[in-house]
């Protein structure tokens, strides 16, 4: 199995982890999406500084991981190409604020490297939440509800395609990484003089599959609407679980919890 | 039930792929299309779709395939596809069965029944919820084969519905199309299995229909099929 095959195994595994049953993924997906955007936008509006504030809000992901059943390692497996990403984001932050801004012991900590951390926090809580919500929904009730919150349905089905299309090329990617390493034995990936015409045969050859694929839809009865999956009423429950969600995400926002216990420890 | 009234096609205007092709299918017939590669055979069965368009007339039922009748047309035409990957675009074998009766305005409740009975029908009961990504070559085909059903077309157009499969499941397509009561069109270079599946033969040959007869006597004819780059069925060799 070539790297491209593993990583179409590893899109299907997504829908296998949505397929569970648990207390997370039974809910109501609106009220998962809904509690996420919350989540999320709680965890952007900290300041650069308010490291210990945000740091309370890694609690969430880790009690839903229990919850879901799904174990933490998974996604950060399946998240090890964008999390890099991710942290390199204020990577410089320490070489243009370099002012102490507080002092661990005797050692001076400067605001460029709380930044940084911040940053890299808020990025690894942002993708924490939406791969569990990926992982507890999936792509279909994900769209179904979308729709349910009136979002276009031209950019929802743009949405449910471009994770469809991602499929297709990673199918023709793996049959020409194949392909090719079957004729060029003993060679480490691909060579860099044949990047050019790769990429454009993938183009290509994605492009014929995704006309194939329209055209399959088309011939049974496609009209720019997707019949998504029909999702269970909004229930008490749901409307419960939102509530809370949001309550938390105030209180955790507001009281300044870290620094309350962290001052019951130091006195 | 299919009508061709004087067909021509190009992709290039200087190479026809077909020329004044004219023929009918009766309600209830099952006709083997056969050639050799780039006879233009898939040609045809796109423009009887609709997914191409040429000169000429085509009537499905009475009713002409033009863009103003397509939905009406695809109605009536379930297509199997060559390739079945390119058939089953939804995660799971039940999202792709389903998906062509919600779009014709069936309800969940009516779509998921036939679903049901098609599946129990073929006897795939137990590929409902697999992952098309997760089923072999054999059960893909036969699964592309069931979401066609589920649509519950009047006639069938198959585009080498035996290819690439092990002779097992060759056996199992080939009496899966024998209990099929619809008109059905089948495009294949496997001429055993036309000889299994069709009463009649349509050959074409460089855009040309060059004959059309009773499949028992068209393809017995060793001198004809080998004029047009083809060879007998082996059944029908002597080997």
């Amino acid at each position: 199995m070539n790297k491209m095959q593993r990583a179409l195994r590893e899109l299907t595994e997504m829908d296998d982890l949505a397929a569970q049953d648990s207390v997370m993924h039974r809910l109501h997906p609106t009220a998962k999406l809904l509690s996420t955007i919350l989540y999320i936008a709680a965890v952007l509006s900290f300041g650069k500084y308010q490291l210990s504030g945000l740091a309370v809000f890694l609690l969430w992901p880790v009690l839903l991981f229990q919850l879901s059943g799904i174990p933490v390692h998974i996604c950060f497996y399946k998240l090890r190409f964008v999390l890099p990403l991710v942290m390199a984001v204020g990577l410089f932050n320490p070489f243009f604020d370099t002012a102490p801004l507080l002092y661990l012991g005797p050692v001076p900590v400067s605001g460029g490297v709380v930044s940084m951390l911040t940053l890299m926090l808020k990025g690894l809580l942002c993708l924490m939440a939406s791969f569990l919500l990926m992982a507890t929904t999936g792509i279909d009730r994900l769209c179904a509800s979308l729709r349910r919150l009136h979002v276009p349905g031209l950019l929802v089905t743009l949405l449910l395609l471009t994770y469809r299309y991602v499929g297709v090329m990673t199918e023709e990617l793996a049959v020409m990484t194949e392909a090719y390493q079957l004729r060029a034995p003993g060679q480490k990936g691909i060579a860099r003089a044949a990047w050019g015409s790769f990429l454009g045969q993938l183009l290509l050859r994605s492009m014929d599959r995704a006309q194939e694929l329209y055209s399959s839809m088309l011939l049974r009865g496609y009209h720019e609407h997707f019949h998504y999956a029909p999702v269970p009423a909004f229930s008490g429950k749901d409307a419960l679980y939102l509530l809370l969600c949001a309550a938390v995400f105030l209180l955790l926002r507001l009281v300044p919890l870290a620094q309350w216990l962290g001052g019951l420890v130091v006195r | 039930m299919i009508e061709f009234q004087h067909v021509s096609f190009a992709y290039e205007k200087e190479r026809p792929v077909l020329r004044d092709l004219s023929f009918k299918i009766e309600k209830g017939e099952s006709v083997g299309l056969i050639g050799a590669n780039g006879a233009g055979k898939s040609t045809l069965m796109k423009l009887l779709l609709g997914l191409l368009q040429g000169e000429g007339r085509i009537f499905v039922d009475g009713t002409p395939v033009e863009k103003s009748s397509l939905a009406e047309v695809r109605r009536k035409l379930g297509f199997v596809l060559q390739n079945s990957d390119n058939q089953m675009f939804m995660p799971t074998v039940y999202e792709d069965m389903i998906f062509g009766p919600l779009n014709y305005g069936l309800s969940r409740e009516e779509a998921e029944r036939r679903v049901d009975a098609v599946l129990e029908r073929l006897g795939l009961q137990e590929l409902k919820h697999r992952h098309n990504h997760r089923i072999s070559g054999g059960e893909k085909r036969m699964a592309a084969i069931a979401t066609v059903l589920a649509m519950d077309p009047e006639v069938i157009l198959m585009d080498e519905p035996s290819s690439a499969l092990d002779p097992c499941n060759r056996r199992v397509v080939i009496n899966t199309i024998r209990t099929l009561p619809q008109t059905k069109l089948i495009a294949s270079h496997d001429l055993d299995m036309i000889l299994d599946t069709c009463d009649r033969v349509l050959l074409m040959s460089g855009g040309v229909l060059v004959a059309d007869g009773p499949a028992q006597t068209l393809l017995r004819d060793r001198a004809l099929l080998e004029a047009h780059r083809m060879e007998l069925p082996f059944r029908l060799s002597g080997c």
